[in-house]
């Protein structure tokens, strides 16, 4: 990654945005027009989960004035997904361009940004780096292991043995922060807390999640977590079995009344408004928006029957930290195969942790 | 079919002339056809309170309206061409191979795999590609051929270890991607090294179409004249429409079925090297797209001949591109999409039966 | 050496756990479709009738408050989609692979379609009877919690399996599919029976999928059935025309899907790809392995298009 720190850091001095040197002004081309953006899913939009979080999100700044919304759903990360962006800017004059897959970045939105100069595009990783892309493309990216965190620290105060079972689609980085954080949360209440693991394979294999969440119930896992494109299955499936459980991407809180922790949460919304106004007061898209709790990015759902009041307590006391911007993963940490890995307090959005590639000491699992 | 007839004789008929009135039968009864499927689901369209005229415009503009919706309905069809033949050419031997999707992956996989070591040893772009492609067909003829071989030698029914060996691909693809040919640099994109820019094909001339489409439509006439023309096509008719006959004729059947599976696969293979030379730059979970299963109706309503299939690519490609755009003006989710797919394939399979129906079509002393 | 045991026994009840939740909508779609090969016809489609079953029966069950309710209507609506496949195949020279496959794009697009708004409600579910009291163990006790579809599908497959072989319709399916000439000339209407083995087996295949959304993993969304649908078709292949094979193929692979978890909750995680992909891969071990050409074309329906 050659991203610096530096550029990541005055981002984060500047409230919730910060606007990169390289940013054109944007919307030169067209001042007065209104702002057109088109969002691309990978999957359905009423999918319980990643997509929905989004899709949510833009309903929020649909009603805004002067911003016309375009969706499109089910959208893979092949050739379909170029077609799909430049036919909203061909025919429909789409002005930005969000796409909320992490496969849609390289090669596809790098073309397009390439080939259309005036169009803004933003994308939901952490991938942008003003070096190596476009000016007129950009990131924006949710840390949700900051609210996984907090779901390890509730989960291992409300799980009598401290053994927490996760349900993983598949060993990205991303999904391994998850982990780790659920990990690092729940050792930091319980230090003999572990977290077994199970990767299906795949984002979204219903019966394969369900069946994964039995095994971890009868491993002796009290708690389920997972990270699957939709975890009402595991929920339901932890709710059922008579264990707790603490929820992904949505509130998951309705599906299990006697046992839900808490939920980890995304808050697209915060960084579309930001977009909106951007563009209502006239100013350039900020290239990169990334965040956490400190800038109202990700939230934990309201707690649920299973969790205990010293996880209440505990939990909202993770909260305030993580505003606080104190960091998660502190070194020396170790593998689970007994590799030193992170040598120093990390800052949460230090991008070195976007390139993850372990389990902490404490998950039992294998990324292979 | 053409039974126990002596091969001068079918070879004779196979050589005639082109005959005008099969072909405006075919005209006519495939417009039939779709204006009855368009019937049908203007009526489900007007069920759900949206209007037909509406929809079928934004079919049409998508589609086919501008210059960049035709280049989008092309780039869709291209790998269905490919796929398309990759059933129709085992086809017409008798076997039922439903699993190009595994054959796609393995090829793609084989070429970004063998791209590698290439790359970083600075081979001349040409010579490149042109291994990668070999490596590729190479590799879907093996996976396919495999269960060619096992009709052959074992009966199993290829049917069946086709659509395994495509599950089993998928898993092999991803072991691969996410363990020993992952790019360290693809964190949550797991993805084979990237073969870089330079060594990408290119599009068209003047167009954003890759090369694959050409490649398709030449596999296309290339095995059009085969079957129709050469000695190969008719043993291989032969076998297939009479099996028996062809044994008693001395055909080695065997073998031929075996041939015709590696074919298969091996045009699968190259439809895989296209996605990874032209489309993704690199392997990964993305080549999964379908396109494999798609082509089974490809070919079928095809009528499984290789030229009859670039037209039915070009329809599937333009309802695929037009889709986005229904979603995106009418608020009709991509379910509605597939709605009318099925409803157009399955009302252009039932009209293969007025074939031969309209005596107005027959040739002259065609009586029966 | 403890370790070692009750890691296999894990395993192992993992497995019967598996074999006993997952077979359920493999073995329904299995025997439907047995049927309908039976006849001389073969429906690929029964992926759109497993996922449009899933849907109706949640959608009922949420409307009605009734799940047994819903297991009906996702029979009913497989009807649907059978009875269309069965009469355009009954056309001639309509090829009945090709409209199969067509039917899956009809009826997942209409299962899609109107199943938008049941993707997050919670709707009331079958009930288990809990079979494994008695053990004391609870691992065991949770895989034989069983649901009455379950026995309701392996007792529909041995009720077939008598049909085929003692009843006089058994006869009439079995002769139209080996011979359609040989039926006509019993004065058979051999379209009508194949359009009522396809609905038959259609009503079957979506029975099959309301167990997917109202029991295990029990809840209704796009990728419930993940291609289970058009596995369950090829295990008709697997299991050689036969009902009561159906069974135990349905069996094989629900357990052997339960491998890929059970490894990793007992700690082997490397490689779970394989081990994910146990199911294909047994299968097509077992087949290359164990078919004999001769002895599997005797036992397949001879006007079938798939083994012709």
């Amino acid at each position: 990654m050659v991203r610096t720190r530096f550029s990541r850091r005055s981002l984060l001095q500047t409230s919730a945005a910060g606007v990169a040197a390289a940013a054109l002004p944007f919307g030169r081309a067209r001042a007065q027009a209104d702002l057109v953006i088109g969002a691309v899913y990978v999957g359905s939009k009423v999918d319980f989960g990643w997509n929905q979080a989004h899709a949510v999100a833009m309903d929020v700044i649909r009603n805004v004035p002067g911003v016309t919304v375009l969706e499109e759903e089910n959208v893979p990360e092949t050739d379909a997904v170029a077609q799909s962006m430049e036919s909203m800017i061909q025919l429909d004059g789409a002005n930005v361009i969000l796409g909320t897959s992490f496969g849609y970045f390289d090669p596809f939105m790098i073309d397009l940004a390439n080939r259309f100069p005036d169009v803004q595009f933003r994308h939901a990783a952490p991938l942008w780096d003003a070096a190596r892309h476009p000016a007129n493309l950009g990131s924006y990216f949710c840390y949700l292991n900051q609210a996984h965190y907090v779901n390890g620290v509730a989960a291992g105060l409300s799980s009598p043995t401290g053994r927490i079972g996760f349900v993983a689609a598949k060993p990205i980085p991303t999904v391994l922060s998850n982990i780790n954080s659920v990990l690092l949360g729940a050792r930091s209440v319980n230090p003999e807390a572990t977290v077994q693991l199970i990767f299906t394979g795949d984002w979204s294999l219903p019966v394969r999640e369900a069946e994964a969440a039995n095994a971890l119930v009868d491993a002796g896992c009290d708690v389920l977590t997972c990270h699957v494109d939709g975890p009402r299955v595991v929920i339901e499936t932890a709710e059922r079995r008579g264990v707790r459980s603490c929820g992904h991407n949505a509130s998951q809180y309705e599906l299990a009344p006697n046992g839900f922790i808490t939920g980890a949460e995304y808050k697209w919304e915060t960084i579309y408004r930001l977009y909106a106004d951007a563009f209502a007061a006239g100013e350039a898209l900020p290239n990169v928006v990334v965040g956490g709790y400190h800038n109202d990015m990700v939230q934990n759902t309201p707690y649920g029957a299973g969790a205990t009041e010293a996880a209440r307590q505990a939990a909202d006391e993770a909260i305030a930290a993580l505003r606080n911007n104190e960091p998660i993963y502190v070194g020396p940490l170790y593998d689970n195969r007994g590799n030193l890995v992170i040598d120093r307090p990390m800052d949460n959005l230090d991008p070195e942790l976007d390139g993850m590639n372990f389990l902490l000491d404490g998950v039992i699992g294998s990324i292979t | 079919m053409l039974g126990t007839a002596p091969p001068g004789v079918a070879m004779a008929k196979a050589k005639a002339p082109l005959r005008l009135g099969p072909a405006v039968e075919v005209v006519v009864i495939v417009t039939g056809a779709l204006l009855t499927a368009a019937a049908i689901f203007s009526l489900f369209l007007l069920a759900i309170g949206h209007s037909p005229v509406r929809f079928f415009e934004l079919v049409y503009i998508g589609g086919f309206g501008s210059s960049f919706s035709f280049q989008n309905t092309l780039r869709r069809a291209a790998p269905l061409i490919l796929t398309g033949l990759a059933f129709a050419i085992p086809a017409r031997i008798g076997l039922t191979m439903i699993g190009a999707e595994g054959a796609l992956v393995i090829g793609a996989l084989a070429a970004a795999a063998l791209a590698v070591p290439i790359v970083t040893q600075g081979w001349p772009v040409a010579l490149t590609l042109t291994a990668m492609a070999l490596a590729a067909v190479f590799a879907g003829g093996l996976w396919t051929g495999f269960a060619g071989w096992l009709r052959h030698s074992r009966g199993v029914n290829e049917t069946i270890s086709t659509l395994l060996l495509a599950y089993i691909a998928t898993a092999v693809l991803f072991f691969f991607v996410e363990g020993p040919l992952r790019d360290p640099g693809s964190a949550n994109r797991p993805s084979t090294m990237p073969i870089g820019r330079d060594y990408m094909i290119g599009t068209l001339p003047g167009t954003n179409v890759h090369w694959g489409l050409v490649a398709g439509i030449l596999c296309c006439i290339v095995l059009w004249l085969v079957m129709s023309r050469t000695t190969f096509g008719f043993a291989v008719r032969l076998s297939g429409g009479n099996p028996r006959a062809a044994l008693a004729q001395g055909l080695p059947v065997g073998k031929l079925v075996v041939l015709c599976a590696a074919i298969a696969g091996g045009l699968a293979g190259l439809a895989g090297f296209f996605e990874v030379a032209a489309v993704h730059g690199q392997a990964n979970a993305a080549l999964v797209a379908g396109y494999g299963f798609t082509g089974i109706l490809v070919a079928f309503l095809a009528r499984q001949n290789p030229l009859a299939i670039i037209p039915v690519a070009i329809l599937f490609g333009a309802l695929a591109a037009s889709g986005g755009l229904i979603q995106r003006r009418m608020g009709l989710p991509d379910a509605s999409v597939l709605v009318l797919q099925g409803t157009i394939f399955v009302t252009l399979l039932a009209a293969e039966t007025l074939y031969g129906r309209f005596k107005i079509f027959r040739p002259r002393g065609d009586e029966r | 050496m403890d370790l070692t045991d009750s890691a296999l026994f894990t395993v192992l009840v993992a497995m019967l756990g598996g074999a006993i939740r997952v077979s359920t909508p493999f073995l329904f779609v299995a025997v439907g479709e047995c049927l309908t090969e039976k006849s001389g016809r073969i429906n690929l489609g029964l992926e759109g009738n497993l996922v449009l079953g899933a849907m109706v029966a949640y959608a009922t069950s949420f409307h009605t408050g009734e799940p047994w309710l819903g297991v009906l209507a996702a029979g009913v609506s497989g009807i649907f989609l059978g009875l269309i496949h069965g009469t355009l195949c009954s056309l001639p020279r309509v090829n009945d692979i090709a409209v199969g496959i067509a039917m899956m794009a009809f009826g997942t697009g209409l299962a899609f379609y109107f199943g938008r708004p049941y993707i997050q409600p919670p709707a009331p579910l079958l009930p288990s009877i809990p079979l494994g009291n008695w053990t004391g163990i609870p691992s065991l006790q949770r895989a034989l919690e069983i649901n009455p579809l379950f026995f309701v599908g392996i007792a529909v497959a041995l009720l077939m399996s008598w049909f085929f072989r003692s009843t006089r319709w058994g006869l009439i399916v079995r002769t139209t599919g080996d011979s359609a000439p040989a039926a006509k000339a019993m004065g058979v209407n051999v379209d009508l029976v194949r359009i009522l083995a396809t609905a038959s087996g259609g009503f079957l295949a979506g029975v099959g999928g309301s167990f997917l959304s109202l029991y295990y993993p029990g809840s209704w969304n796009e990728g419930l059935s993940s291609g289970q649908g058009l596995m369950a078709v090829a295990l008709v292949i697997f299991a050689r025309w036969d009902p009561i094979r159906c069974i135990w193929a349905a069996f094989l692979f629900g357990a052997a899907g339960a491998i890929g978890p059970a490894f990793q909750a007992i700690g082997i995680t490397q490689g779970f790809y394989f081990f994910n992909a146990a199911p294909y891969i047994l299968t097509l071990f077992i087949l290359a392995s164990s078919a004999r050409s001769r002895s599997s074309a005797r036992e397949a329906p001879g006007e079938l298009s798939i083994v012709k």
